[in-house]
């Protein structure tokens, strides 16, 4: 290389590229500076006022729903009523997630049925909800349909004097523990019921593995966890104990309560989500080449094995990376609940919080960071789940 | 390089959307053309379109005065429908002008959110709207109920207080809009509608069977509600305070939208002439013209006018009640125009 070859630092890519980044990032931060401080003077000039500060304070409002969080009016603070809107929208979500993948597998696998009918009605499903807002859906199913269709709380629709169904929502017993022996036992019974489960399919495997017969592991675990379960009621006479749901004055109370405006929520969300994921799901089974499918056929493997054993496993790695997106989307799009006053995040916090406080500024960026650490964290565990399945493939 | 230059002209026009705001509110309704009005839109009485798809009600009669006293022309606005939650965003980030929508004067509002209040167009109370066929007579008996409610109100407030005060239970149902929350109780997802009596009185217009409704005795709360402007722009907040109080005077003066010409003519009396624009310059020195009062009672009507035309057909009698002029035993009290 000659002297002459060099050229000057200013005409080098290298340096020019660094030169551009570097431009570009003071660019951004002063950028971000003068948002922050034209911010904090538009707020000091209209005496909008800012901090942190009434987090510690107690919230003046009641809140309906919160299962696993206490809420008590005059009482709990906002930080809380801050967990309470993220706890809510996790129930919601996951409800919806687990509904909606065992729905739209099922209408996607349906929408590609040999049986005409199976796999039109399964097209009429996917089109009718895919191309609807998922808000109007929402609100018919809350407004036109539930509310209307189940009666009010004097005339609940119950099983067994025990499950209560009306238009406030759905009631059940409430399982108590009773801190005996007993309790323990049982817990210890259904610990290891479980546990039993795992090592008679571990062991039903390597039966396989040998023998080329598999034993039905599961059913055995299955009756081990029974037997065990049957064993400690015998032995203890109560070890669990009921909280029934008792009409009162204007409404049912004690037991679990699945208010109505989760169930809409939790219902539109599924129907709604499941409608793409059956599209992910019809493209994924589409993408499995033909040579598969017949050759499983020649292997006289009916459908059901045929789809489970060859088709959907390899299926799986074209339908998780779309869905993943689904998933986000449907905690997102738990957001409009408000719509039928389910009290998550932003009904809550972003919503209530905020108009009670004023405090815009801090709770969205709350309420951001939020869906963004439920976003990444989804997305992240999904991806794992990703590589693992792409690794099978060879 | 080209890359560079967008990024450039990208950042300078947001670092320049972000400049603090001008404060002159009037110069720029005048440069626009029209007043920005913010209101529900959803309830009969107060702000709701009418069967032209007009808007109506006494908070929507106020916006028209103002535009009037503006403008000349009660026309000159344009509504923009709020829920409760959204209102003191908008007005404090220049959505709207001015916010006439049911809204009640608290400290924490007036103190922290930017905002100020002018002065009172209804002075409402908290009461609570019942099925008929459960049997309550009053709101000592809710405990236990499900209450609908809409978001982010001192109703929702008061609601909280007046249960914890009484040692009651009760379970809120939260809805986004006035309209959600009356279907919701409709449709039976509550026991209860709680809200100001105004709205109690609109809202039980409106439902499925008004009859088997009833609105409770008891009023737990002071609600009174007025125009608010953004903080920061006290020629507005002026503007807006004294075209209410012109409304509330030329009732007391008895001036009214059909003897206003003749009163302009012929009347003698320097208070009815220095509200008429007669006399003195009460519409310069708000930065209008002087026959701002002139217009806005000649196009809209004073405010027993506007009270009878909205809220009088929802069974709300005035007579007797707080929102009587002070002269007629009520509390309405505008200062004088001199």
């Amino acid at each position: 290389m000659s002297r002459n070859n060099r050229i000057p630092f200013y005409r080098n890519p290298v340096y020019r590229g660094i030169a551009v980044q570097i431009t570009v990032l003071a660019l951004v931060l002063w950028a971000l500076y003068t948002i922050f401080t034209n911010t904090v003077a538009n707020l000091n000039e209209r005496g909008i006022q800012t901090g942190f500060g009434f987090l510690t304070e107690t919230a003046p409002f009641a809140v309906g729903f919160s299962p696993f969080i206490d809420y008590k009016l005059g009482e709990t603070p906002y930080w809380v009523v801050f967990l309470i809107g993220i706890q809510n929208t996790i129930i919601v979500s996951v409800l919806g997630i687990l509904a909606a993948t065992i729905l739209g597998f099922i209408v996607g696998v349906a929408r590609l049925s040999p049986n005409f009918l199976l796999s039109r009605f399964a097209s009429v499903y996917v089109e009718i909800f895919r191309n609807t807002p998922l808000l109007l859906q929402i609100m018919f199913w809350n407004f036109a349909v539930f509310l209307p269709l189940f009666p009010g709380p004097r005339e609940s629709i119950t099983v067994g004097e025990e499950i209560f169904l009306n238009n406030r929502g759905l009631y059940l017993p409430k399982p108590i523990l009773t801190e005996s022996v007993g309790a323990w036992a049982l817990l210890a019974a259904v610990v290891m019921g479980i546990f039993a489960i795992f090592a008679f399919n571990r062991w039903a495997k390597a039966k396989q593995y040998h023998t080329g017969y598999r034993p039905p592991g599961r059913l055995y675990g299955l009756l081990t966890l029974v037997v065990l379960v049957f064993l400690v009621f015998l032995i203890f006479p109560a070890p669990l104990s009921f909280e029934i749901p008792e009409l009162g004055r204007f409404n049912l109370t004690g037991g679990i309560q699945v208010p109505l405006p989760l169930f809409s929520l939790w219902f539109a969300l599924t129907t709604y989500t499941a409608a793409f994921i059956a599209e992910n799901v019809r493209g994924g089974i589409n993408s499995v080449s033909k040579g598969q499918t017949e050759a499983a056929a020649s292997l006289g493997l009916k459908r059901p094995t045929m789809l489970r054993l060859v088709i959907i496993p390899q299926a799986m790695r074209v339908i998780i990376p779309p869905t993943i997106s689904q998933y986000l989307n449907l905690t997102k799009n738990s957001s409009l609940a408000v719509a039928v006053a389910y009290e998550e995040l932003v009904n809550l916090w972003a919503g209530i919080a905020l108009n009670q406080t004023g405090q815009a500024l801090v709770i969205i960026a709350m309420t951001i960071l939020v869906y963004e650490t439920l976003s990444l964290l989804t997305s992240g565990i999904l991806n794992w789940y990703n590589r693992r399945v792409q690794v099978v493939e060879r | 390089m080209r890359a560079l230059g967008l990024a450039i002209s990208t950042f300078a026009a947001l670092a320049l959307s972000v400049m603090p705001a001008s404060a002159a509110t009037l110069d720029e309704v005048k440069e626009r053309g029209h007043l920005q009005c913010g209101v529900d839109g959803g309830i009969p009485g107060f702000s709701a379109p009418d069967d032209e798809g007009n808007m109506a009600g006494i908070d929507a009669d106020y916006c028209y005065a103002l535009a009037a006293a503006i403008f000349g022309d009660s026309s000159k606005v344009k509504f923009t429908n709020l829920t409760a939650k959204e209102r003191f965003t908008a007005l404090t980030s220049g959505e709207i002008d001015v916010l006439s929508r049911n809204t009640t004067d608290t400290l924490t509002r007036d103190a922290t959110l930017g905002v100020n209040f002018t002065y009172y167009n209804y002075i409402d109370g908290q009461g609570f709207l019942v099925k008929k066929d459960l049997g309550v007579t009053s709101a000592t008996q809710l405990s236990g109920a499900k209450v609908c409610v809409q978001a982010g109100t001192t109703t929702e407030l008061n609601l909280a207080d007046y249960f914890r005060v009484n040692d009651m239970e009760f379970e809120p149902v939260v809805y986004d809009t006035s309209v959600q929350t009356r279907e919701g109780f409709d449709g039976g997802a509550c026991d209860v509608l709680t809200s100001d009596k105004s709205q109690l009185a609109a809202i039980r217009t409106e439902l499925a069977d008004p009859e088997g409704a009833v609105i409770l005795p008891e009023t737990i709360s002071k609600e009174p509600l007025g125009p608010a402007v953004r903080q920061g722009d006290d020629q507005w907040h002026d503007i807006v305070r004294w075209t209410l109080f012109a409304l509330i005077n030329a009732e007391e003066l008895g001036v009214n939208s059909e003897n206003v010409d003749q009163m302009r003519e012929e009347s003698t009396n320097p208070s009815v002439r220095r509200l008429l624009g007669v006399e003195g310059t009460m519409g310069e020195n708000l930065g209008l013209s002087n026959d701002w009062a002139y217009n806005a009672i000649k196009q809209v009507g004073n405010y027993g006018e506007i009270y009878e035309r909205n809220v009088e057909p929802l069974g709300l009698e005035r007579e007797g009640s707080v929102n009587a002029l002070w002269t007629e035993g009520g509390i309405l009290y505008a200062p004088p125009i001199r």
